[in-house]
This record gives structure tokens, sequence and C-alpha cells, in this order.
């Protein structure tokens, strides 16, 4: 199965990376070959299987509603790109 | 001393032979001599590596060694190790400093191990030839005496080069198609990948989070059982992790293996296998009637349907997982954003290498509206097909074999080119992540002067046994002995 240029620009944004015509135009070729290999699954007979999310079949644990953390804010702040009074900062987003 | 297995390092420093500083020391000087050739290393923490053995030191003047005390080991660098830079061979992570330790690291650090450093691999696991690291490819030991530059296979191919080279007895690694089977077959070392849940994925940077496994990498079978002792274990940290006893892997080493049932996947000895890296794969089966095992032909009928499943399913969890890297808390963020969606674009067009990029389009593609259905449920539907042949397998049989890989080491450069060309390396090892069993790598010959790899699959927490088997089969071979010239 091909992937259009739209379809890629359109899956480009929906995944916040920035492509340039050249990019869509090799990424074209790549994903229809990787779309090609994929196809295959619609050939398998799935009728009555159930989709397989984890597995052991296990469920998701919940832990009880307590405090377990300590606050590090200082720690994870100082790896970020940029911080100023204990917030982070991104390009304004309000006018 | 680089020649010494985990078990015998423990015995020298049991025995007061040698310090834990000495040994880290001569393991660091072997580091930063030999591994221009590899490039098995992204970073060598030599510092905190001389501070951990000298508390190792500490910790067995005080009574409290275990038998991982002052053994030095290298760790993927997918694992977060506090105050120790982890790239997952990124740029995205190039100054990223871990303010916490991953499960497998507090474990090894509680039992007193020495990290050495951070090894090499493909940019977040996606690869199989550990070309895509930002950090640049890793060579194989094994070919470079012939000039030729191989590759060590991926994605844990910094690990598995780094104990191939000698330069650790043992490194961990992380297996989510095949990452730490393909390339321990590729450099001639043991690996394992454990049972999905059996080791904490905590703090382990994710790719494709119901496929991700840590394991071990080592020269010998009893090295891995060492390891795992230390990796598995309940976590209530990763919620996906098995609330389940662990045993000593190293107590069942020597079960004998008289009437173990062996089958033979068909599927897995196909055309696609090269009729030398065949009869290598099949000399090895040998070894194991001869110590007494039966052998016969068993079918996985959908094992042809693995890549394709795999190829949505992996792309797809990794597309929501790497959404985190956003340039706001951690990692790279570009230059001079003009706006917010300027700065997460342009972030991950700089920050991610073409094959994360290729991965997060097609998961982004696969989960987007219209393709839910067709390709991530048809995914998982086909994914218990796969499983269900495995189980069923199990009925009859104890443990499967098959090769690791088509053929040997390939050349760096071989299969750069085409994404799908790297994804079919895996077609033997991808069906056992899908299904969540364990399988180890443990090396059984030479084709070409490169190391040749047999798989042993088993069922759901069958770690123990397929050591056994494998180490069974080592003290009859000496294949994981041989040194790469």
């Amino acid at each position: 199965m091909s992937i259009s240029r739209e379809d890629i620009e359109k899956v480009a944004v929906l995944a916040r990376i920035k492509v340039d015509d050249e990019q869509v135009s090799a990424l074209e070729k790549d994903l229809g070959n990787i779309l090609d290999l994929v196809d295959q699954l619609g050939a398998a007979d799935t009728d009555s299987v159930e989709p397989m999310a984890h597995p052991l079949d296990a469920v998701q644990k919940l832990r009880a509603d307590e405090v377990t953390e300590t606050n590090q804010r200082e720690a994870f702040q100082a790896i970020a790109p940029a911080t100023e009074d204990g917030l982070y900062l991104v390009p304004k987003v309000i006018e | 001393m680089h020649n010494k297995s985990v078990a015998e390092l423990s015995r020298e420093l049991e025995s007061g032979n040698v310090s834990s500083v000495e040994l880290a020391q001569q393991f660091l000087d072997r580091v930063k001599r030999e591994d221009e050739k590899y490039n098995s290393f992204i970073t060598v923490s030599e510092e905190q590596a001389l501070a951990e053995a000298k508390a190792a030191d500490e910790m067995r003047a005080a009574g409290k060694a275990t038998p991982w005390t002052g053994v030095p080991f290298a760790h993927k660098d997918i694992f977060c190790t506090n105050g120790v830079r982890t790239t997952c061979g990124s740029k995205m992570l190039e100054n990223f400093v871990p303010p916490y330790d991953a499960t497998v690291t507090a474990n090894f650090r509680a039992a007193g191990a020495v990290c050495l450093g951070k090894t090499n691999m493909d940019e977040f696991a996606m690869g199989s030839s550990s070309e895509s690291s930002y950090y640049g490819a890793t060579t194989n030991p094994w070919g470079l005496g012939a000039g030729d530059k191989r590759v060590p296979g991926g994605s844990s191919g910094g690990s598995a080069a780094a104990v191939a080279a000698r330069l650790v007895p043992a490194a961990t690694g992380t297996d989510t198609g095949g990452s730490i089977r393909q390339p321990a077959a590729l450099c001639g070392i043991t690996g394992l990948k454990p049972t999905y849940g059996r080791v904490s994925r905590y703090g382990m940077i994710a790719f494709a989070s119901s496929l991700d496994q840590g394991g071990p990498m080592a020269r010998t079978a009893e090295d891995a059982a060492l390891m795992m002792n230390v990796m598995a274990g309940h976590d209530p940290k990763d919620s996906t992790c098995i609330d389940r006893a662990v045993p000593d892997y190293t107590a069942t080493l020597n079960e004998p293996l008289k009437g173990l049932k062996i089958g033979l996947p068909k599927e897995y000895f196909s055309d696609q296998l090269s009729p030398a890296m065949e009869e290598q794969v099949r000399n090895a089966i040998r070894e194991y009637e001869k110590l007494g095992a039966t052998v016969k032909e068993v079918s996985l009928p959908n094992a042809k349907l693995a890549i394709a499943a795999y190829y949505v399913i992996a792309p797809a969890e990794a597309s929501a997982n790497l959404s985190r890297f956003d340039g706001v808390r951690y990692g790279y963020r570009c230059e001079d954003p003009k706006d917010l969606m300027d700065m997460y674009t342009r972030t991950r067009a700089e920050g991610f290498g073409s094959e994360v990029k290729r991965r997060i389009l097609v998961g982004t593609y696969a989960l987007s509206h219209g393709y839910y259905d067709a390709y991530y449920l048809q995914a998982q539907k086909v994914r218990r097909l796969i499983q269900q042949d495995f189980l069923n397998a199990f009925k009859d049989v104890d443990v499967l074999m098959s090769p690791v890989t088509p053929s040997p080491a390939f050349a760096q450069g071989e299969k750069t080119t085409d994404p799908v060309a790297m994804y079919l390396e895996d077609v033997f090892t991808i069906a056992i992540n899908l299904a969540g069993i364990p399988a180890m790598s443990v090396p059984a010959g030479f084709v070409d002067g490169l190391p040749v790899g047999l798989q042993i699959i088993g069922d759901h927490f069958s770690e123990a046994r397929l050591l056994n088997a494998a180490h069974q089969f080592q003290q009859v071979t000496d294949w994981h002995q041989r040194e790469p010239k």
C-alpha cells in the first residue's frame, strides 16, 4: 500500500516532527515499503481472536492512593532546558 | 584478569587475590586502551566506577559481600544511572544526567557491582546493527583481524562487543525484537531475553512497552544466571512486572539434560537460512542429542506474520512513548523557537535520527483515525495467534531450538539504506517478543570466521531451564571461550 505526500505531511504534524520536501519524498518510499511489509496482516483470519495487550494477560495493578514520592523539583529542573522561579519556560502561548 | 568470567572474578575477589579497586582500574585501563577499535562505550564513568569499587572493598571488609561485590560490568545506555549521563544513543539525550536509578541499576548497585560505563546502542534501541547511534557505529570485534568492519548486531551491540572484546565480563541489554539475542549471536557471546515482566522496566527508557525486556549478556550461561539473580524480580514501580518468586538461577545449572524434549520449528529452518549456518546449528543440536535429549519437528504456522505484526505494534507504542521528548522538561531543545509548535517540531526533527523518525511516523499513521482497526487491532490479534503457536508447541516439547539469525555478522553500511532489509535480520527472534516468552542465544560455531548463535526458546518463566540447557552445552563445547583476534 502506498502512502501519499499529503498523508505523510498530516502524520508529521500529528507526530510533531518537522519534515521538509526532500524528506517527504524519501519517507514516501520508506513508509510505503514498511506498509507493504505489514499489509500481509490483512490476510490473517482473526475473526474470533481477542487482541492481546499483555503477553500474560495481566491486568493493570493499582497501588494505594498514598504519597510515596518526595518533592525533588530542584533536581528535576536542574536538567531542564529552561526554567525560572521553579517553572518550566516555553515560548509564549497566550498573547 | 580480563579473560575471567564473572564467577571467576567473584572468586578472585573473595579469596583476596585482587581488590575491587585494582580490578576496576585494570578493566578501565583496558577500556581506554582498546575501545578506540570498537566504540562499544558511549560514556566511561571512571570516577564513579572507582568510588563504587572503593565502596565494594569496604562492603567486603564488613562481611557483606555478594557474588557481585567488586565485579566490573557495564550498562546498556538505556538504563538510567543516577549521576551518569544516559543517552539512549540519541542526540535528544546528549546532556541527560538522570536524577534517579533504574531498578536494574539499583539492584546491581545494591549487590556491590562496579559499573564502568554505558554501552553504545542503536538510537532508542531501534535497529539491528548499532549503526544508528548518534555517537557513531560500534564495530564487531570478530572479523577485524581480516580487516573487515562488521556490525555487532543491535540494538545492544555495544554491550555485545564490549563483552566479546573482554572489556567487561558482562553487560546489561534490552530486547524488544531480538536486541539481546541477535548481537549476542553476532559477537559470539551468551544472551538471555527473559519472560516479559520478569525484569523491571522502571528507568529503562521505553521503546515498545508491551515488548521491551531487560536481560543479561555475558560470555557464559553461568554468568548470565548470576546476572538474572540480580535483575529478576517484582517491582511495584513497574505495573507490568510480574509478582512471582525468583529462583536461584545458578542452582539448577548442573541438572542433567537426559530426556529433554527439543522441538525444531520447521519455519525457522527455511530457505532464508544459509546452508553453512544451518550446518552449525544442526551440529549443536546433535550435541544435545549426545547429552540425552530427543528431537522432533514442530510447526509455528503463524510465525511468518511476526515481522508484520511487530512493525505495527512496536512503532505504534514507540510513537506514544517518544512523545515525551518535547524539549520542555529535559533533553534537547532547538535554538530560538518562534512559538510552541515550532519548538516541538524542530526539537524532534533535530533531536531524533532518521530511523527513530520513520518509526514514530509509521506508528502515528497506524494509530491514526481510520487505520487503528486495520493495523493496530489486527496486529494485536495476530500476536495472539503467534503466541498460541508457541503454547501449543510447548504441550509436546520442553524447549525449541533454532538459529538466531539467518546469516553471520554483515558488513557495516550493507543494510543502512534499506530499512526493510534491516528489519528482516530479526526474522527468527521477533515472534518470541510478541509471545512474551524467554529465549537465549548461545555460541554454537563459526561460519567464515564469524560466530553463529543457537537460539533456545522456552515457555513463560522457564529461564532456569534455558540457562541449564545452555550451561550443559557449554560444558561440552568451547565456542563461548573463543576470543576474537
